[in-house]
């Protein structure tokens, strides 16, 4: 259920322009992963890479090989639609499908491509994920409620919930926090060190503390300037990174100094 | 609500000037100037809507209330074509029926079609295609109903009749198709098909644009969780435009029960029988094409039947709008309004 991911020589293009520029790393399974950096620097563009998401913008792709358990996602005969079933995403705001109930929205994906589910197992899937998610006290008793009517904390756990109900090998949360009270972000953030248990996961976030708490390996990003390519500093074990890393850059942001 | 102009109560002066200032602030009035011109206009236009809807269903019940009174008599000899003893009911009740009957037929054949060129332009065509498209569509909209008339009348119908006689003779047994095929072509079939062609642009337009505002973020949780296009479609765009559609569609019906000129120049008319058989000819009338056959010769009595069947499109159209309302608002909750 968690598979581990290496990345080779990544760059990725938005058109002509060169947005983040050679990066390699490995990420372990079952552990957490964090990516930080100041704005712009293609952190949130490079987590995309990772499930094949930044194809969707018009004119956007990518060179250098990710692999997923030695298997190339960007190989030739690999459909990014059973890619992104593999490696699922959580996004910034939360964004459960509005004219779903909140069973439904757990059900979502699994539903996708005409998979047939009998009762019982979409009832026990819902409460497991539910559970998986630390939703299940709160919602169920109104699983045929709308999931919009929940709060911001609520509804992107929900949003996790339906991204595990697919089983994933991966989760890659792009700011899962950002737009969450502390509370909400707490309740995540104990999500999280739950989930890496079963997921590979990887992180992105603005918020350094978040990062200090939650992931065992963080990965600095950083931009020379504005209409410069992203890239990836240096990344290793969140301890060293927060106390003594090799780059005066990370220093710098991890205290404080700048982003 | 903006307190930015008035001044700081620290700093306010004494004189006829603050007094005003605190009467506007206590009134919670923030209006001056064209402010308050601007509200005058925004309500005299919102009060015209209103005022020109009650003049017109005012006009509609006074000059039809004779007819309504009249008795059968007095009716069916005012209007020549009926036979003695026919009463208003059995004068509009067909007229209604193949009114609805092209309408909802025209929208059966257009809805679909149009969602399928709405969604190629938003979701599938390339972008430079899509605005010729999007373009084209909007060129079907500016053509005369008349030009459709014609074109029904000496293209379509020709064209078509082949396909009617194969309906005829193959599925016959379905009781849209029973009956005697029209040898011209110049039934309820053609009228639908040619009111289809011009309902598309306003629901293909009005399709299209609901579908390209469904929110990226839906896009990105379905595409995210693994579904293909057409996936992804299913589970963010459709559900998001299907109020939008419904309305679309709505307005489409509107413009083809209110349809004259072409629905006069293609249909054989047919007149005080209900009858499914729309590829039979001499069968239907509808009532917008009805009253532009006879007011130019009506006299009296007649003229406020033909008045009174004009309410009873007035009070059809109103009903459409109310239960596509409805039907927009039964699933509010999940709109994604909230």
């Amino acid at each position: 259920m968690a598979q581990r991911i290496d990345v080779k020589d990544v760059n990725i293009y938005y058109g002509d322009f060169l947005a983040v520029e050679g990066v390699s790393m490995t990420i372990e399974p079952r552990s957490v992963t964090a990516f930080i950096g100041p704005s712009g620097c293609g952190k949130s563009t490079f987590i995309r890479t990772l499930n094949r998401m930044h194809e969707v913008i018009p004119g956007a792709y990518v060179d250098g090989s990710v692999e997923l358990e030695g298997v190339d996602l960007y190989g030739p005969d690999v459909d990014p639609v059973a890619v992104r079933r593999n490696i699922g995403m959580v996004f910034q705001r939360p964004n459960p499908f509005p004219t779903m109930s909140i069973r439904d929205n757990v059900l979502a994906g699994v539903k996708l491509n005409n998979r047939r589910i009998s009762k019982s197992d979409a009832d026990d899937l819902v409460e497991s994920s539910l559970r998986g998610a630390n939703l299940w006290n709160e919602v169920k008793d109104r699983l045929e409620k709308p999931g919009s009517g929940l709060s911001g904390g609520q509804q992107q756990r929900l949003c996790i919930a339906r991204t595990i109900a697919v089983k994933p090998q991966v989760v890659l949360m792009d700011e899962p926090c950002s737009a969450l009270d502390p509370i909400s972000t707490l309740a995540i953030e104990d999500l999280i060190q739950e989930l890496k248990k079963d997921y590979t996961i990887v992180i992105v976030t603005h918020n350094m503390q978040q990062a200090a708490r939650v992931s065992d390996r963080t990965a600095f990003f950083n931009i020379a300037g504005t209409g410069k390519p992203g890239k990836l500093i240096e990344m290793d074990d969140t301890a060293t990174i927060f106390s003594s890393p090799s780059e005066q850059a990370t220093e710098d942001y991890v205290s404080g100094r700048f982003g | 609500m903006t307190t930015t102009d008035s001044p700081q109560p620290t700093a306010t002066p004494k004189g006829p000037v603050s007094r005003a200032t605190a009467r506007r602030r206590r009134s919670g009035d923030t209006e001056r100037g064209f402010s308050r011109v601007f509200r005058w206009i925004a309500t005299g236009a919102g009060s015209l809507i209103l005022a020109t809807l009650a003049a017109v269903a005012l006009f509609l019940l006074l000059r039809a209330w004779p007819a309504i009174t009249a008795s059968d008599e007095e009716i069916s000899s005012a209007v020549g074509r009926y036979p003695e003893g026919t009463s208003l009911l059995e004068f509009i009740g067909p007229l209604i029926f193949g009114t609805l009957l092209a309408a909802v037929l025209a929208l059966a054949l257009a809805t679909p079609v149009a969602m399928g060129i709405g969604l190629f332009i938003s979701h599938y065509a390339p972008r430079r295609l899509a605005q010729v498209l999007g373009y084209l569509v909007d060129l079907l909209a500016a053509i005369p109903s008349v030009v459709y008339g014609l074109w029904g009348f000496l293209v379509l119908a020709p064209v078509v009749k082949p396909i009617w006689f194969w309906l005829g003779d193959n599925l016959g047994w379905f009781p849209l198709f029973a009956g005697d095929v029209s040898a011209t072509g110049k039934s309820l079939a053609t009228v639908s098909v040619v009111l289809a062609v011009m309902i598309l642009p306003i629901i293909t337009a009005v399709s299209r644009e609901v579908f390209l505002q469904t929110p990226k973020l839906h896009e990105e949780a379905a595409l995210a969780l693994g579904a293909t296009r057409w996936e992804m479609i299913r589970t963010a765009v459709l559900p998001f435009g299907r109020s939008g559609v419904i309305s679309a569609a709505m307005l489409g019906l509107g413009r083809a029960l209110g349809e004259t000129m072409a629905v006069l120049m293609i249909i054989s008319p047919g007149f005080l029988i209900y009858s499914l058989q729309i590829l039979a000819g001499a069968q239907h009338q509808t009532i917008a094409a009805y009253i532009a056959l006879d007011f130019a010769e009506a006299t009296g009595l007649a003229v406020n039947a033909l008045i009174a069947t004009g309410l009873a499109l007035f009070l059809i159209t109103m009903a459409v709008n109310m239960i596509a309302r409805a039907i927009v608002a039964r699933r509010k909750e999940f709109s994604g309004a909230n």
